[in-house]
């Protein structure tokens, strides 16, 4: 399927440019299934085609709303922030994982066609909804909130400046996946945390006011644990928030490493 | 078809939803409902900072933080709300901290704070340093946190799950009036399976957010379509103060995307073509830090009057370049970040273009300082409670002040939550009449829209829709443009009936549910306009250029709006003076009354900065 289309008005005042985009479409069948998302049979996806202009700063987010809004209903994506803060929209973009609101146009090769797959290692419901739910229950696992003993003090805990910036870069995780899912251990092993979840253990472990580290140190420990990763990197720069997501798994290897008992 | 129960349902996982949760959850048995995971919630866009007199960097009290809130809010704010948020601020704050929140810290170890727009020290001598903040990502941390703490206290959640109607005991749009009006549950939509669920309830909490996307430039997600508010309004509940919308100064030029008000805070200069700083001119004393509708007006008056910046003279300029890089990444570093990834635009030695984006809903659903919800101007609605911004307290009145929303959420929406969970422990279960379908509503509407085989799109519709709604009813609105704009939506209404998807699936169509929220955003958008053509006046967010100043005489009062059957006769209860409107569709009645303002210790004064 193909479609071309103009945008009145505005081509004269910014620049215009054909951007060709296929898309890896995976059909659900239409009964309603019992659970949340069961894999779609790999025979059901194809590749559809389209063809549209675009301008100056568009995302690939906008070319996506394009062919929902104006060409093709059926296609389905997840989205909500627009701005790359809420984490709905991680896909593989070219081969590699990126929000779509965040990824503009013109920063791609638009001589070739730009590929958007669903990202991997997670079961596709429909195009590109992946079910998160193995994800957020990795997540869940690691126990993701502050833990701590004794009376509550009447103020605010007491930490420095020095003692925040320890864990000031893994509070910015969105849970968008795009690491997990680039993450070559974690295709092959979904029982494997994934770095999403160790940098979100990260962020207790090393806040001074968290008396947890003990636990989820442990947890980590497991055979699904830290040890399975092996520091390729991928997660980091998928990162779209900028976390250097495999310094905090190495900073969480290495306090299991030194733990006091 | 499946049927579930719970003592309170609440409809939202943002902070308002989840701060309810955690204190519902603890209390009954509780579940929340939310069309996007938790985390993807809008809160998390929110950036400056949560405001509280903890005077932790100078001297503060809740006293000054009330005035300012009042004040801001071009005195339509009910006092009493405000000087409860005020108060109740600062345990907000430190209760947030204790869940682990990573605020910026001071020196000494304490929660840091900074200047923000419209809050003053001593009524209004200058600037104070009350805003508490965790870099520009202060709504990030406060989701992530309710979130963390909702699984550790192992809150239920159907998420991906669109509640589309509310179960009362007398629909009121359906002319059916009742001496008591009870809550039953609330039908919603399985969007991974196209399943229909009816959740019964004692307590219902309405925590869904806001409904910036019926204008076309916004600093809000896709995904704030007014949804709660709409349902409400459909089953003839009221809806406040709809004509309040607030367009924040700084979004990006031409993406709405916004930069915090902390830009400013942090020293930020707004600059014409002519590199003047203009805010001088407006607002002698505070300058940029005016309250958000001054500057969003003073921005448009430059470009009109043609000291924009750029190519077609259509923005103005916010300057940053005098700040030390060190100190915008510590401080700015996500803002920056966008004008980096939009707009190609380096903040450290280029000033980035900025124009008024739609921000924030004033309005709402209608409730008391217990959250709730109000069906007429007395008298309240068993069991139906609303928080954060689908509701209207009204602590923001005609204009909210930066900070005061992730404000608003904790302390409401912790008050709502307690509420509701008190209300269902001591309330009976109400039966469902036998012979009625909970759901039939629900079903007719979504079968209407996926069985029409020919007729049109919705994104045509909404696109429509936002472009009207910027050209007419945005910072500037006059009788001739609300009129247009009154007139266009309901011919986009019209249409609607007609609407057509192509994706007839069970299995997450998003193209039906993008139709079923275009509906609401379509009621919403009329009533935005009935109450801006009725309020013949200039307060807050509200600017009319035919009526430019401040009528108390006339207007100080809140505008109540009710959907009602059009052979309604048209009255409401205290519709007095120009409030009273009943304004016929093709299909509904508007009915419009007013609601007095409580105003406690802070007469109206002329609102100078
Ligand atoms: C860019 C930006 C920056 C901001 N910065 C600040 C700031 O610095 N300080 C400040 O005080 N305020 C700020 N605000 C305002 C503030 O963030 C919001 O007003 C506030 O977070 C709203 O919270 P909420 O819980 O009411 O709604 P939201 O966080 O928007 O949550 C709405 C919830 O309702 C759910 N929902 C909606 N419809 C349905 C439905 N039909 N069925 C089921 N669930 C539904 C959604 O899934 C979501 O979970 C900012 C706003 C924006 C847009
Ligand atoms: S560094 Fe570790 S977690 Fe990251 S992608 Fe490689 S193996 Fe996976
Ligand atoms: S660490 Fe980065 S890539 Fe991974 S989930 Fe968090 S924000 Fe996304
Ligand atoms: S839509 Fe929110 S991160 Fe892209």
């Amino acid at each position: 399927m193909s479609a071309t289309t103009q945008s009145p008005g505005k081509a004269a005042e910014v620049p215009s440019f054909d951007v060709t985009v296929k898309i890896m479409r995976s059909v659900p069948s239409d009964v309603p299934s019992a659970g949340y998302g069961e894999p779609v049979p790999a025979p059901t996806s194809r590749w559809d085609t389209f063809t549209l202009t675009m301008h100056g700063s568009d995302r690939v987010l906008d070319a996506l709303h394009k062919i929902k809004w104006e060409f093709d209903g059926t296609v389905t994506f997840r989205r909500s922030c627009a701005h790359g803060v809420c984490g709905s929209d991680a896909m593989r973009i070219n081969g590699r994982n990126r929000l779509a609101c965040k990824t503009l146009l013109k920063d791609l090769n638009l001589r070739k066609p730009i590929t958007i797959e669903p990202i991997k290692g997670l079961p596709v419901i429909k195009d590109l909804v992946v079910d998160m739910e193995p994800f957020f229950d990795s997540y869940r696992e690691v126990q993701p909130f502050l833990i701590v003993s004794g009376v509550e003090p009447t103020k605010e805990r007491l930490q420095s400046a020095t003692e925040r910036a320890l864990f000031d870069d893994t509070t910015k995780c969105i849970l968008c996946a795009c690491c997990t899912t680039s993450c070559p251990v974690f295709w092959v092993d979904g029982q494997y945390f994934g770095p999403s979840a160790i940098v979100n253990a990260h962020r207790w472990i090393f806040d001074s006011r968290d008396e947890g580290a003990a636990e989820r140190l442990e947890i980590l420990n497991d055979r699904e644990g830290v040890w399975r990763c092996r520091t390729t990197f991928n997660c980091t720069d998928a990162c779209p928030r900028g976390i250097e997501v495999t310094k905090a798994i190495s900073e969480v290897k290495r306090a299991i490493l030194t733990r006091t008992h | 078809m499946q049927t579930h129960q719970y003592d309170v349902m609440i409809v939202g996982a943002g902070g308002a939803g989840m701060r309810a949760a955690l204190e519902s959850s603890v209390r009954t048995r509780t579940a929340v409902i939310s069309k996007l995971y938790p985390t993807r919630s809008h809160t998390g866009a929110a950036q400056g900072g949560m405001c509280a007199a903890l005077a932790n960097v100078e001297e503060d009290n809740w006293e000054w933080h009330t005035f300012d809130t009042v004040k801001g809010g071009d005195y339509l704010v009910d006092q009493d709300a405000a000087e409860i948020m005020a108060k109740e601020a600062i345990d907000a704050v430190l209760d947030l901290e204790k869940m682990g929140l990573p605020f910026n810290r001071t020196p000494e170890g304490r929660i840091d704070q900074r200047r923000f727009g419209g809050h003053t020290r001593n009524h209004g001598e200058a600037a104070v340093r009350r805003s508490c903040y965790a870099a520009d990502r202060t709504g990030h941390m406060i989701l992530q946190t309710l979130y963390q703490q909702c699984v550790k206290n192992d809150v239920a959640f159907f998420n991906e799950f669109y509640v589309l109607d509310l179960l009362v005991d007398h629909d009121l749009a359906a002319g059916d009036p009742g001496e008591d009006v009870n809550v039953l549950g609330v039908v919603a939509y399985e969007l991974a399976t196209g399943e229909i669920h009816v959740f019964r309830a004692k307590s219902v909490v309405f925590a869904s957010g806001g409904a910036g996307r019926m204008f076309k430039t916004t600093s809000n997600a896709h995904t704030l379509t007014g949804d709660g508010i709409a349902v409400a309004y459909r089953r003839g509940l009221p809806i406040e103060d709809m004509e309040f919308f607030q367009f924040h100064p700084t979004g990006l030029a031409g993406l709405g995307i916004l930069l915090s008000e902390a830009a400013r805070g942090e020293g930020g200069i707004l600059r014409n073509a002519d590199g003047e700083r203009f805010m001088e001119r407006y607002a002698p004393t505070i300058k940029d830090l005016a309250p958000r509708d001054i500057v969003a007006r003073s921005m448009a008056n430059e470009v009109r009057e043609g000291r924009g910046c750029g190519p077609h003279k259509d923005y103005v300029h916010l300057d940053l370049t005098h700040l030390e890089p060190a100190h915008i990444d510590a401080k700015l570093p996500d803002i920056t970040e966008f004008a980096r990834t939009y707009l190609g635009v380096e903040p450290y030695t280029q000033p980035v273009p900025v124009y008024p984006t739609a921000h924030y809903l004033m309005g709402g659903i209608p409730t008391n300082v217990d959250g709730e919800v109000l069906r007429n101007n007395t008298d309240v609605v068993k069991g139906l409670y609303a928080a954060g911004e689908c509701a209207c307290v009204s602590v923001h009145g005609s204009n909210r002040l930066g900070t005061n929303s992730l404000l608003d959420i904790n302390v409401f929406g912790r008050r709502a939550g307690i509420a509701a969970a008190s209300y269902a422990v001591g309330a009976d279960w109400i039966e469902l009449d036998d012979d009625d379908d909970p759901a039939a509503a629900v079903v007719a509407q979504l079968d209407a829209i996926r069985s029409r085989e020919d007729g049109e799109r919705p994104g045509e519709l909404r696109r429509a829709l936002a472009e009207t709604m910027d050209a007419n009813a945005q910072v500037f609105r006059t009788e001739d443009s609300l009129t247009q704009a009154l007139a266009d939506v309901r011919e986009l209404a019209a249409r609607y009936r007609e609407v057509c998807v192509q994706d007839k699936s069970q299995a997450f169509n998003t193209d039906l549910l993008e139709a079923v929220e275009l509906g609401f955003m379509l009621d919403l958008a009329e009533v935005v306009v009935l109450g801006s053509l009725l309020r013949k006046e200039s307060r807050g967010g509200h600017f009319r250029e035919d009526y430019p100043k401040r009528d108390d005489d006339g207007f100080m009062r809140h505008t109540m709006a009710y959907r009602r059957p059009l052979s309604d006769d048209g009255s409401v209860g205290d519709a007095t003076g120009p409030f009273a409107v009943s304004s016929a569709a093709d299909d509904h009645r508007v009915v419009i009354g007013s609601k007095p303002v409580t105003q406690t210790r802070y007469q109206p004064m002329e609102r100078k900065y």
